[in-house]
């Protein structure tokens, strides 16, 4: 007799493209917000499996910052052309220059991101839009819907959520309202690094440790690039380092690491004792709320 | 896949650490009433397996501090919007997430509050296991009551009692005995399947993870191990073939100009190629010619696989139809009769009123007919003059559906014996249905 259970990696699996087939069945316009991060990679994969044999019926939208790892950007062409899907990209400089957003003084653009993807998702007519994000990442995320309702601002209400019994979603929208949806959303980053390793997913290089050229800030090691010059009085050091989130390259850290192979990466991540964001991002830190604050906003 | 440093058996984990390939997921949801210490059992849970992150904690722990608590307040590990911080309370589900060398575990922490009783029906949907929290000063109330029989309506098959609180009264085995003979009273009614209780403190950590020393009466096992141990997989349906098609997989390429298939998630039973299936609505009889995934046609789909199956015969199926067995079909029907848990805070069901109707993967329009009665779940009598169903309540009711479901009873099957009913005009979820009379007996 076969037990015909479903390891909890395939039943995460399953849900997802569960959820990347719903949404295409029932909305209108969907798009797939890239980020070029691992999360992104994974649920372009997913996306690819759900649809097999037929192309991925969404484009995808990547909203460039302009302070993107080189790495990061080839491997999102790759992918695009590989997968034979159309790529929208949503430019944070042009619109500085348009005059949409203002830089801000500390020169993060995690902020200003926001009405540059807002204003991509009106212009194209989006109305539900893919998002890799995942409950362990953020005690915010922690309390959002798969099918997270957004008002025709982008708005999220955290303390008006649809009820979402079972598993049938409600997509429904009036116009000029969305759905942002997040088919990730009970994966943690150990599923993340399992599904990795065991579909081969091809992904930047800066997730392998190698030796870099470090600065340490509050704490956290930062590779000495263009995007994280050495201020007066710094020194810069040289570690083995990898990156478990990818974000901004002038805000992102990277992490102390001998693990320079998939399987090292899951063993690494599963002995971690700090969360990811936590490790990393240095736009976290701003104050206690500050994802629910710019997810109210209409951030990712 | 070879195996991660081998964690010693019964050691406790490390944050997720497990064999991602083999080990089985439980879903537990908590439930009970406000302020009972649901988030603050959670938040022990995760602490003293050692499975929270030393940020999270640390933020915590500061958080508490600024706040002038005497205590870290572990709540805040799952109250983490800011107006639950602001009132102490918790307002939506948060999923929480944390694996033990033996199982990897998903935790909705609901709120007990009931204006938020839609987010706990929301948490606990999809549970295998109800956490149903009980204050030991102030025993079993209303919230307790309502809360556990909601969780027997949504067919979660597993309920532990956890008597809180324990601390506060002297870990009396007295008042847990009276606590357990009032609740196991009230739940025969309900027909719980498997109940167990065990007296706990959240607060300090009595029988969470750790065996209290303070309880020498108490014969069980902590909650953890209990929770570690709990047998699910048997709670699924294998024998009844119920795939609800989801989307039309028809490739506009040259090289699979003629592949049509039918992509669709196993809401039950076993399917295998080479079986024969019936198509509804059409009636038509066909034979599955394969079931494909991304990787490759597989022998077998159970659920919740997302699979895509092919069929011998061209035969016109769509999104929202079902393939089952020729001898072994949903009854398909315009009429339904269910039970039904009320959402809105705007406006409350009356008969007459139309809403529309999500069943696995269909949409229609639904018909309110009648109420036949509701149930008042302090004392599970059933009103049958009850005119409107207002936020909160449940009742029994008949609609009229625009086009035919394939429908099963809730009891026997959760994927095919659900639906939600959403607003027309605001486009909210309204309401939780379960097809089929009440597994009770009152
Ligand atoms: N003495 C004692 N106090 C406890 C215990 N468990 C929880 N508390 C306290 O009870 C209060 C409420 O705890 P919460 O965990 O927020 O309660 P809750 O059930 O999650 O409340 P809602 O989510 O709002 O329904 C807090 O002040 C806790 O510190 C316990 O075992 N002993
Ligand atoms: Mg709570």
């Amino acid at each position: 007799m076969k037990s015909h259970v479903l390891s909890q990696l395939r039943s995460l699996e399953a849900e997802a493209i569960h959820i990347m087939r719903e949404v295409v069945a029932e909305m209108q316009r969907p798009v797939l917000m890239f980020s070029g991060g691992k999360d992104s990679i994974v649920m372009l994969h997913l996306a690819a499996k759900a649809f097999a044999p037929a192309r991925i019926p969404f484009p995808i939208l990547h909203v460039d910052t302009g302070l993107n790892f080189q790495t990061v950007l080839d491997c999102r062409d790759r992918w695009s052309e590989r997968l034979g899907v159309q790529l929208v990209v949503a430019s944070v400089p042009e619109a500085i220059d348009r005059g949409l957003v203002r830089e801000e003084p500390n020169g993060s653009r995690n902020r200003i991101q926001t009405p540059v993807l807002l204003e991509a998702l009106e212009k194209h007519g989006f109305d539900a839009a893919f998002g890799g994000g995942r409950r362990d990442e953020e005690k915010a995320r922690a309390k959002e819907r798969v099918f997270s309702f957004r008002d025709d601002f982008g708005q999220w209400d955290p303390k008006n959520q649809r009820p979402e019994i079972w598993n049938l979603y409600n997509g429904r929208v009036h116009m000029g309202e969305s759905i942002r949806v997040f088919p990730l959303s009970n994966w943690t980053e150990l599923d993340i690094w399992s599904y990795i390793e065991a579909e081969e997913i091809d992904l930047p290089d800066l997730y392998l440790a190698r030796e870099r050229e470090v600065v340490s800030r509050n704490g956290m090691l930062y590779e000495v690039n263009e995007f994280t010059p050495l201020k007066d009085g710094e020194t810069a050091e040289v570690r083995r380092t990898r990156y478990r989130t990818v974000g901004d390259a002038n805000l992102t850290a990277c992490v102390e690491s001998e693990a320079t192979t998939l399987r090292q990466i899951v063993e690494e991540v599963a002995a971690v004792r700090l969360t990811e964001r936590g490790a990393t991002r240095g736009d976290d830190k701003v104050s206690e709320a500050a994802m629910e604050d710019r997810k109210k906003e209409g951030y990712f | 896949m070879t195996t991660a440093t081998d964690p010693a058996e019964g050691a406790v984990a490390q944050p997720g650490v497990y064999e991602a390939g083999s080990t089985d997921l439980l879903r537990f949801a908590t439930a009970g009433s406000v302020d009972d210490g649901k988030s603050t059992l959670i938040g022990r849970l995760l602490f003293d397996s050692k499975t929270i992150f030393e940020d999270q904690l640390e933020s915590v722990e500061q958080v508490s501090k600024d706040r002038g608590n005497d205590y870290t307040d572990l709540a805040l590990l799952t109250d983490g919007l800011r107006s639950e911080r602001e009132q102490g309370i918790t307002i939506d589900v948060a999923y929480r997430y944390f694996a033990t060398p033996r199982r990897k575990f998903i935790i909705a922490d609901t709120p007990g509050h009931i204006q938020y009783t839609r987010n706990m029906v929301t948490g606990a949907s999809t549970a295998d296991v109800a956490l149903i929290l009980v204050d030991a000063r102030k025993g079993v109330v209303e919230q307790s009551r309502r809360h556990t029989f909601l969780a027997t309506l949504l067919g979660v098959p597993h309920v532990v009692v956890c008597v809180n609180k324990m601390d506060l009264v002297d870990y009396s085995e007295e008042v847990f005995e009276n606590i357990r003979s009032e609740f196991t009273e009230f739940a025969a009614r309900l027909r719980v399947p498997d109940m167990t209780f065990i007296p706990v403190s959240a607060l300090k950590g009595d029988n969470v993870v750790d065996r209290s020393e303070n309880m020498t009466w108490y014969e069980g096992t902590t909650l953890l191990s209990h929770l570690e141990r709990l047998h699910v997989a048997s709670d699924r349906n294998l024998m009844d073939v119920r795939f609800p098609v989801q989307y039309v997989i028809r490739p506009q390429q040259n090289d699979t100009r003629d592949y049509r298939g039918y992509a669709g998630t196993v809401a039950s039973g076993v399917m295998k190629s080479g079986d024969r299936v019936l198509a509804l609505p059409s009636g038509l009889e066909s034979t599955i010619e394969s079931i494909d995934t991304a990787d490759g046609p597989v022998d077998e789909a159970y659920p919740p696989m997302s699979v895509t199956v092919r069929l011998t015969d061209e035969i016109d199926i769509s999104r929202g139809d079902m393939i089952c067995r020729p001898n072994n079909s949903p009854t398909v029907t315009q009429d339904v009769d269910a039970q039904i848990c009320w959402m809105d805070e705007a406006a409350s069901l009356t008969p007459g009123k139309k809403y529309a109707i999500k069943h696995t993967t269909r949409w229609a329009r639904a018909m309110v007919k009648s109420i036949n009665y509701r149930v008042d779940v302090n004392t599970l009598h059933r009103d049958e003059d009850a005119g409107e169903i207002k936020l909160n309540e449940i009742a029994r009711v008949m609609l009229r559906v625009t086009q035919p479901l394939f429908i099963d009873k809730y009891q026997t099957n959760r994927q095919t014996g659900s639906f939600i009913l959403v607003d027309e005009s605001t486009n909210k979820t309204v309401a939780a249905g379960m097809v089929g009379g009440l597994p009770h007996s009152f």
